[in-house]
């Protein structure tokens, strides 16, 4: 390892213990007498529950409990909350329908819970749940957006009339309608950006522990951010206050925001534990995972583009539709109105936009962030009209991106997002130079004489991420700052211990943390441990999403660096009878400049403990913490351009080359930005041609597992090609702006844009299945053929 | 899973014998098929015993005009055999597309045919070489042995050892897989044997693998792909789900058998 810093291809610390099967997982977890849950889940997507017999399930083996909705509400646990209030354009509040963690009286998604069997063992459990009988009187089931509004609609909440939860809207309508009735050209577009399943590696799972004696609950579980479930868990479900609620999530397989969430299971298991007296292990299985885990995306979109005679964008006018599910999960509401239409604006230069957006209850599993959450949706809908306006115009998509680029910072856009940094010029040159765009042409008239279709499509994304500063989100309606906190923690033998409010489920932080510190004071990165996860040892703090942990999380860290290393130089000073002015550190030692005097930083971190020769006044220790609030959301941005092949014959589309060329502002390690890159680009591939959670009209999903929810595999993508610019981000210390979900975010429209393009064809929806781009170019294919 | 007893036979008699004492028994070949089943609760036998320990289902021999393979061959095995890659090529590729390599190496032949999984692979080649399936009771010709989706003449206590398949002329097979479970959404097998064509789809068909005469004799007359473009089923006949129409694995279906006359040279 040794000294590896800002910028060093650092190996991962953490995959020792991964790769070789040693990582701790909440499943791994085992305590004495601890029992398992089993689920009894609906198999009606809507449906009145008139009885419940759990007689036979309490006589079998091993059975401690049957509980169902009714002790659940009688014990006081709340019903789920959404902490992001959006209020619809009358100014009315968002309409909320109750979700309760038990659901015994009306069913509302097939697999919601309706009670819970609490056994020795997890077959036992499983066992007895197959022996509750659950009497259900069906009702009518509504699935899609559109038929959720129509009149006559089944009804899902009495709080929600017409299944309306919002009727949102950002912009400015009158600028954008009156831009849209002057344009020379609009373009016009309907877009649905598909639902999906997140499906982290490691399905969800809980471990619950209640100690009468103290009155105090331990949980493990499978979160993104631990704190935030301990607040929720006391604040509003009443299982216990949070001194008495501690919250330990070890190693988490993956999350993709689906782990952001506190769910039904967990609140079931915290309380069914004091209710029987012992630990409750709940570990989902793929099925539950396919059907409980907050889906993403989901939208139907009418976009509108004017422009003027010179190919300048003039106006935007978004009308969208967003399918949240049957009930309103944590942060649902924020995704398709504040992370969603204030993207609009993409990388370019747009006096007027309008969004609306209603938001919708249908019989489905609830909606939620997904990788990228909001801002893939928007992307999908800026660049697929870039492209297609492009076309309609006889302009080449790249000019006439260019011609609207904002090119001076700060850019204020008409919704609400002030992008600070960026230079989108050379992140398209880079892309373009990178997949030959020139030479296209021959490379597509090869194909054709191969009887193959080629085509180009381009994406310029731009995405916000951090989702701080607090006070900005409050006055948006989240209900918790955004912030992030941090410790420093210096032994007295020098090795040092970061204590962060960010979470790692896969992005590396042991490792890029450390690096942050060795860079910082010169120490070896295996001197430097990051602990995160557990709330007994953590400070409060926010939790890993929306590409945060370098940008805030990071900050906090250096915020806390700065006075460690400034405490450090006192005592280094008055160790040495220096001015503090003149130390210097350099390669783990504090040095007096223009002098051989020197102590190693493990001599100063000594004398801060032993304190028997510190300044006057000085308090002992070399300890310090730090909360970091950013100034603005930053503003990752960059060009992906893909070139495609499609077989006519069958519709397959083979991805040729697929180019990103990134501006994450500054990045600690390379290796692990493309590594993030890899998967968001391969998901974002996966949204484009393969993945769907489609329902039938009874509200049961088709593709609940593997044999029929597509995943993209290692050879349904090419061999990616990556290339950063580096503008840094003026909002925090290190110029960073974020690399987590920009993969997902970018990729869908390129993928496309570029099928669009080689079958000639923009009609053409998403996944591009090889079916639908199949019927899509058979016209194409006829008209060549004459 | 729910909880089941497990045997592991050493011989084709002391398997039907294990069976006949259990209560609600059933075979285990390569596990590939039945453990997910087992897993996910849908399939529950109160024993389970396993063909895996029978030497004598096991392996593959060249027998002059035809070519023998244990039933309890895994595809590996069959993917990998020289015998198979010179005898009949389609076959070998056959084998070398099924599933994963965790898969080809602990599925079989007789656990594949046996299940008939409307999608799965093999049935189409048993009915296009026209092999003939031995079990412990009898054997039965390809035709006779596929009843339509999952369902074979199979008795419940009756024991796949081995298929005969007579060594073509020519043979290829050419698969488009489902996107999510690579299983075959059309796959076509075609095969000149002593002269006679036949050509067999599986993935599409409602009641499983099927023959297509209108292909068969398109290409008796000439042996070439545009022989086969043509000729389209009728899609009233074939599957529909959410990964294509029946009329798209229409196409697929006439595709797919121009692919492997193509392949099969
Ligand atoms: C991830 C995955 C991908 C797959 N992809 C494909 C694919 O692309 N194409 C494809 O064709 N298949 C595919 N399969 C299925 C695979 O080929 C299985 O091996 C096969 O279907 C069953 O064979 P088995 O030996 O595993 O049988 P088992 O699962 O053990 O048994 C299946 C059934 O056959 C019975 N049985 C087994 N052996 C015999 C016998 N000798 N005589 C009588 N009855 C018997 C069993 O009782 C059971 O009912 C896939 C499987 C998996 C898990």
């Amino acid at each position: 390892m040794g000294v590896e810093g800002i910028g060093a291809r650092a190996l991962r610390k953490e995959d020792k213990r991964f790769i070789t099967g040693k990582g701790k997982y909440t499943d791994d977890m085992v305590l004495p007498r601890m029992t398992y849950a089993a689920f009894v889940r609906t198999p009606h997507a809507h449906a009145k529950v008139t009885n419940i017999d759990a007689s036979a399930a309490l006589d079998m083996p091993g059975v401690e409990a049957v509980l169902t909705g009714h002790e659940l509400v009688a014990d006081g646990i709340g019903n789920l909350i959404c902490g992001w209030m959006i209020h619809s354009k009358d100014g009315s509040p968002m309409n909320m329908g109750a979700w309760r963690a038990l659901e015994s009286e009306t069913v509302r998604f097939a697999g919601q819970a309706v009670a819970v069997v609490i056994a020795d063992t997890q077959a036992q459990a499983r066992d007895a749940a197959d022996q509750v009988v659950v009497d259900y009187e069906e009702l009518p089931v509504v699935v899609s957006t559109t038929d959720a509004l129509a009149g006559g609609a089944p009804q899902l909440h009495p709080e929600a009339p017409g299944n309306l939860i919002y009727d949102w809207d950002i912009g400015d309508e009158a600028a954008t309608n009156a831009a849209l009735s002057s344009a020379a050209h609009i373009t016009r577009l309907e877009i649905d950006n598909n639902r999906l399943v997140p499906n982290p590696m490691e399905p969800r799972a809980a471990l619950a522990d209640y100690d009468a004696a103290e009155e105090h609950y331990t949980l493990y579980t499978t979160s993104q951010n631990p704190h935030v479930a301990r607040l929720v868990l006391s604040a509003f479900y009443n299982v216990a206050p949070e001194h008495k609620l501690r919250v330990i999530a070890p190693d988490v397989g993956g999350g993709f925001g689906s782990k952001i969430f506190i769910y039904p299971e967990e609140i079931v298991a915290l309380w069914a534990s004091k209710r029987v007296g012992r630990p409750v292990k709940w570990v989902s299985d793929r099925t539950e995972a396919f059907l409980t885990d907050a889906h993403g995306r989901d939208h139907k979109t009418v976009a509108e583009l004017a422009t003027d005679a010179n190919g300048k964008i003039t106006g935007f006018r978004v009308q969208t539709v967003a399918n949240l599910g049957a009930y309103m999960s944590l942060f649902s509401s924020s995704v398709p109105t504040y992370l969603y239409a204030t993207l609009l604006s993409g990388q370019y230069d747009i006096p007027a936009i309008h969004a609306n957006v209603k938001a919708v209850y249908t019989n489905t599993t609830p909606v939620d962030a997904y990788r990228g959450a909001g801002r893939p949706e928007a992307t999908f809908v800026v660049e697929r009209i870039m492209e297609t306006a492009a076309r309609e115009l006889g302009l080449s998509p790249a000019e006439f991106r260019r011609r609207n680029f904002i090119r001076s910072f700060p850019h204020q856009t008409p919704v609400i997002m002030c992008y600070d940094a960026g230079d989108y010029d050379s992140s398209l040159d880079a892309a373009l130079k990178a997949i030959d765009y020139d030479g296209f042409p021959v490379r597509k008239a090869e194909a054709a004489s191969r009887g193959k279709l080629r085509g180009m499509g381009l994406s310029c994304y731009i995405e916000a991420c951090g989702i701080a500063p607090s006070a900005a989100v409050g006055s948006l309606g989240a209900g918790v700052g955004l912030w992030e906190s941090a410790e420093v923690r210096v032994n007295p033998v020098g090795t040092i211990e970061v204590l962060t409010g960010s979470h790692s489920h896969g992005q590396g932080h042991e490792t890029t943390f450390a690096q942050l510190v060795s860079e910082r004071f010169g120490v070896d990165t295996n001197a430097v441990a990051i602990v995160h996860g557990d709330t007994d040892k953590v400070q409060f703090g926010m939790g890993t999403y929306g590409s945060r942990s370098g940008a805030v999380g990071m900050s906090a860290i250096v915020k806390a660096l700065d006075k460690v290393e400034a405490k450090a130089k006192k005592i280094a000073a008055h160790l040495m009878e220096a001015s503090e002015a003149d130390i210097q550190i350099e390669g783990g030692e504090l040095k007096v400049a223009g002098t051989d005097k020197k102590l190693t930083f493990t001599e100063v971190a000594l004398a801060a403990y032993t304190a028997h020769n510190l300044p006057e006044g000085m308090e002992p220790g070399l300890k310090e913490g730090a909360f970091y609030d950013p100034t603005n959301f930053t503003f990752p941005a960059g060009t992906y351009a893909c070139e495609v092949e499609v077989d006519p014959d069958t519709g397959k589309t083979r991805i040729v080359k697929f180019v990103a060329a990134d501006d994450f502002g500054k990045i600690i390690n390379p290796m692990i930005v493309e590594g993030q890159v890899h998967g968001g680009l391969t998901q974002g591939i996966g949204q484009a041609l393969l993945e769907n959670a489609v329902y039938d009209e009874a509200g049961q999903l088709l593709a609940a597992s593997y044999m029929d929810y597509a995943m993209p595999r290692a050879d349904d993508v090419p061999s990616y090609e990556l290339y950063t610019t580096e503008t840094a981000c003026p909002g925090n210390p290190l110029g960073m702006k974020g690399c987590g979900e920009a993969g997902a975010i970018g990729s869908p429209p390129a993928v496309i844009n570029a099928i669009t393009d080689a079958i000639q064809n923009n009609n053409l929806a998403m996944p591009a299945t090889a079916e639908r781009v199949w019927r899509a170019s058979r016209g194409v294919m006829a008209q060549a053929a004459e | 899973m729910y909880e089941t007893n497990y045997h592991r036979a050493s011989s084709v008699e002391e398997a039907v014998r294990l069976l006949a004492g259990a209560e609600d028994g059933k075979f285990l070949g390569g596990g590939q098929t039945l453990i997910p089943t087992m897993k996910q609760r849908l399939a529950s036998p109160s024993d389970l015993v396993d063909l895996g320990g029978i030497a004598a289902m096991k392996g593959i021999s060249d027998e002059g005009g035809a070519i023998r393979i244990g039933a309890g061959t895994p595809h590996y095995d069959v993917a990998t055999s020289d015998i198979v890659r010179n005898r009949i090529p389609g076959l070998a590729s056959l084998a070398a597309g099924i599933g994963d390599p965790a898969v080809r190496h602990m599925g079989t032949i007789g656990g594949s045919i046996a299940n008939n999984d409307p999608a799965a692979d093999y049935p189409s080649a048993l009915m296009a070489l026209g092999a003939t399936v031995v079990t412990s009771k009898r054997e039965l010709a390809a035709e006779d042995f596929f009843q339509g989706m999952f369902d074979t003449a199979l008795d419940e206590d009756e024991i796949v050892t081995a298929v005969i398949f007579p060594v073509p002329e020519k043979s290829a097979y050419a698969k488009y897989p489902n996107p999510a479970s690579r299983y075959a959404m059309a796959g076509v097998f075609v095969a000149k044997t002593g002269g006679m064509v036949r050509v067999a789809a599986t993935g599409a068909g409602q009641n499983g693998v099927f023959r297509i005469a209108e292909m068969e004799s398109a290409l008796a007359a000439n042996w070439s792909p545009s022989a086969v473009a043509g000729v389209t089923v009728d899609a009233d006949e074939l599957l529909s789900d959410i990964h294509g129409s029946a009329e798209y694995r229409a196409n697929l279906v006439t595709v797919m058998a121009k692919r492997a006359v193509a392949a099969a040279g």
